[in-house]
């Protein structure tokens, strides 16, 4: 293994294990047991066949948002929009799934999976064309799309798609259009979204490795002004990045509505445009890395939830993801941090 | 024929005014951080975060030690603080800013949604705690409709006004907005006359903590009174739109945040007209105008604007 190899895998491992510390630490001071609430945590995230599932299940739309952000940044933008087009994926294919009772699922599934992916493209090429054409950063711009996207998906499950009573959400979709679940654990249905999403890891690897689309857009993400000498148009890849980003985000959206929620409503997002984030960072923005990463962050959301049983609040979860963004984003302090180490290592076996 | 009615009330009232420039002070505040910050080549999303987490210190000591003005005092003291673990990522470890930003604002949410049952014992919100109460101009409020506009306001509203000046002085009129700026725009060259590049940067970044802080704070002990989880919703990116728009210059991000104020006050008066009558259902789509409006304006329909040159490039010394 030479020497970047080994850094692009150390690297994002240590920050995890730096930031579970630091969280232990943190769990010290309100007076919990740290070692007992990462046990606690284990449990909740592996300890039985439905944890497990759970576990899978929060994983799923992960890796999409993972792929979504880190195809993003391979590309050389950043889009932080993931929750909105996510969002915007979920909804339009809640809305066009509702109608679908009639087509059989050989058909339904696609087509709602391609609404899907649609809107989420459709949504991040805003923000792709914005900053092509007027300058306007897609740090920015995503962030106001995110929030329009939210409110409108608020607006349309408080009115034109309302039904029933308490918490606002839309009419559930047809059975034609659900996603099959693959095994069902007591509550718990593990669904095919996980076949979707490692299928769309697979792709991406492919059209980013082996395809001459893949080398332009890394091309343009590694130096945009070489490129454009080299004859690849920015402004067309610009968008384009963003698009196949969004579409990504998108599918996570249509996934999670097919075969978790089987409708939208507004709390179906929940922040997991924003863990694409972390997880491709942590994933180095690499396909096969991003699935690692998010089984990760899924199993530490499975298992904070189970942590909050014992008075530990699952907002440790984004802690522990703040730090290890913090620490990937520099990670020289972390380089340092492990030469550090190692020289008192070779120091401390040298005296033995 | 009702939407101009109540548009023309709207703003014939002195009310709608007054909320502007309430509404616009989160953003000033913002805004000016952002302005410090990147001038001297620093680039600061985490704005977002140090507003929340300044929102939520400032009433975890209000609530502990009774007065507000104690609880803006810690508030700056932590904006400090982030602002400081900012400027160590991309300052000396060369991070990218925009990833450690992000990190900051993951945790500021992370860490006030964690504290809240620690210390009020319940998620989601805080009871009302204390807040600091409008003051009012003697002679100013007696001017018809200007006083019902500035005569009588949130003492934080003259503060955030005060720093608008403040900061163009110390810009524009002193050696050190010199040096700042000369690092902002090229680094090296300011390197080379002696300047203390990673010094200037410092005082750039940490001044926009401050900033943010204050910002952040006047969201919970100047205007409501309690904190809320994720009670910024969004604000700090939109200052940073501010800045943008008024081309990093503080007072064109007091004019750009007085804009992006009144966006969020129409947004509020429409939401309360007697004439339109707005049904809960439909106020999701109301609450979209100030995203929709900094959107737009961002987008370089209204001018172009341009960063400084060396803006977000770590300075790696030779």
């Amino acid at each position: 293994m030479n020497r970047s190899r080994f850094y692009s895998f150390a690297v994002p491992v240590f920050s995890v294990v730096i930031a579970l510390l630091i969280a232990a630490v943190v769990i010290v001071l309100v007076g919990k047991n740290p070692v007992y609430a990462y046990f606690k945590m284990i449990e909740g995230a592996f300890g039985s066949k439905q944890a497990l599932a759970n576990t899978i299940v929060k994983t799923t739309p992960l890796i999409l948002t993972g792929l979504a952000v880190g195809f993003g940044f391979r590309a050389g933008v950043f889009n932080i929009g993931a929750e909105g087009q996510m969002a915007m994926g979920a909804l339009f294919s809640t809305m066009v799934a509702m109608n679908l009772g009639a087509v059989p699922s050989v058909f339904a599934i696609p087509i709602t999976l391609i609404v899907g992916m649609a809107m989420g493209a459709g949504w991040a090429a805003i923000a792709g064309a914005l900053k092509a054409y007027t300058g306007a950063h897609e740090v920015i711009t995503t962030i106001m799309l995110n929030w329009i996207a939210y409110y409108l998906g608020n607006y349309m499950v408080a009115a034109p798609l309302a039904v029933g009573s308490g918490t606002p959400k839309s009419p559930e979709i047809s059975a034609s259009s659900k996603l099959p679940p693959l095994l069902t654990v007591q509550a718990t249905e593990l669904t095919s979204g996980i076949i979707i999403a490692i299928i769309a890891a697979l792709l991406l690897y492919i059209l980013l490795e082996k395809t001459s689309l893949g080398y332009e857009v890394k091309a343009v993400g590694f130096n945009p002004y070489a490129a454009e000498y080299g004859g690849i148009s920015i402004s067309k890849n610009v968008v384009l990045s963003m698009a196949i980003s969004g579409a990504l985000a998108g599918l996570a959206g249509a996934v999670e509505a097919m075969g978790v929620h089987h409708r939208y409503l507004g709390a179906l997002t929940a922040g997991k445009g924003f863990d694409g984030i972390s997880i491709s960072l942590i994933g180095q923005n690499n396909p096969i890395g991003i699935i690692f990463a998010a089984f990760l962050i899924g199993s530490l959301r499975t298992g904070s939830n189970a942590m909050q049983f014992i008075g530990v609040s699952k907002h440790v979860v984004m802690i522990v993801q703040g730090i290890v963004i913090f620490l990937v984003a520099a990670e020289r302090i972390v380089r340092t941090l492990m030469m550090y180490m190692r020289l008192k290592g070779a120091k401390g076996g040298a005296e033995e | 024929m009702r939407w101009i009615q109540a548009i023309f009330e709207i703003f014939t009232n002195p009310l709608f005014y007054k909320i502007t420039l309430t509404a616009s002070t989160p953003f000033i505040f913002a805004s000016l951080g952002g302005v410090f910050s990147e001038i001297t080549g620093v680039v600061n999303i985490a704005l977002e975060g140090i507003m929340l987490m300044g929102a939520f210190v400032s009433i975890v000591f209000t609530y502990y030690l009774g007065s507000p003005w104690i609880g803006i005092l810690f508030a700056m003291l932590v904006g400090l603080g982030m602002a400081w673990l900012h400027a160590w990522a991309s300052i000396r470890w060369y991070g990218n800013q925009i990833v450690t930003g992000t990190a900051l604002i993951l945790l500021a949410q992370g860490v006030t949604g964690f504290l809240m049952e620690p210390i009020f014992h319940r998620p989601g919100q805080t009871d009302l705690i204390g807040k600091i109460e409008e003051i009012r101009v003697p002679l100013l409020k007696d001017i018809p409709f200007v006083g019902k506009v500035i005569g009588e306001l949130n003492p934080m509203v003259y503060i955030a006004f005060g720093c608008v000046a403040f900061a163009w002085f110390l810009i524009y009129k002193t050696t050190l907005g010199l040096r700042m700026r000369a690092v902002g725009e090229n680094p090296e060259a300011a390197d080379t006359l002696g300047v203390n590049v990673y010094g200037i940067r410092y005082f750039g970044v940490l001044m926009s903590g401050i900033l943010a802080s204050l910002g952040g704070a006047f969201l919970s002990v100047g205007e409501l009174g309690q904190f809320k989880e994720l009670m910024t919703g969004g604000r700090g990116f939109i200052a940073l739109a501010a800045m943008i728009l008024g081309n990093w210059n503080p007072v064109g991000a007091m004019w750009a945040s007085l804009l992006f104020g009144a966006a969020e006050a129409m947004n509020n008066q429409l939401q309360s007209s007697p004439i339109l009558h707005v049904s809960a259902s439909t106020k999701p789509l109301f609450n979209m105008l100030p995203f929709i409006v900094t959107l737009v304006v961002v987008s370089g329909f209204i001018g172009r604007t341009r960063p400084p040159a060396a803006d977000g490039i770590p300075y790696v010394k030779e």
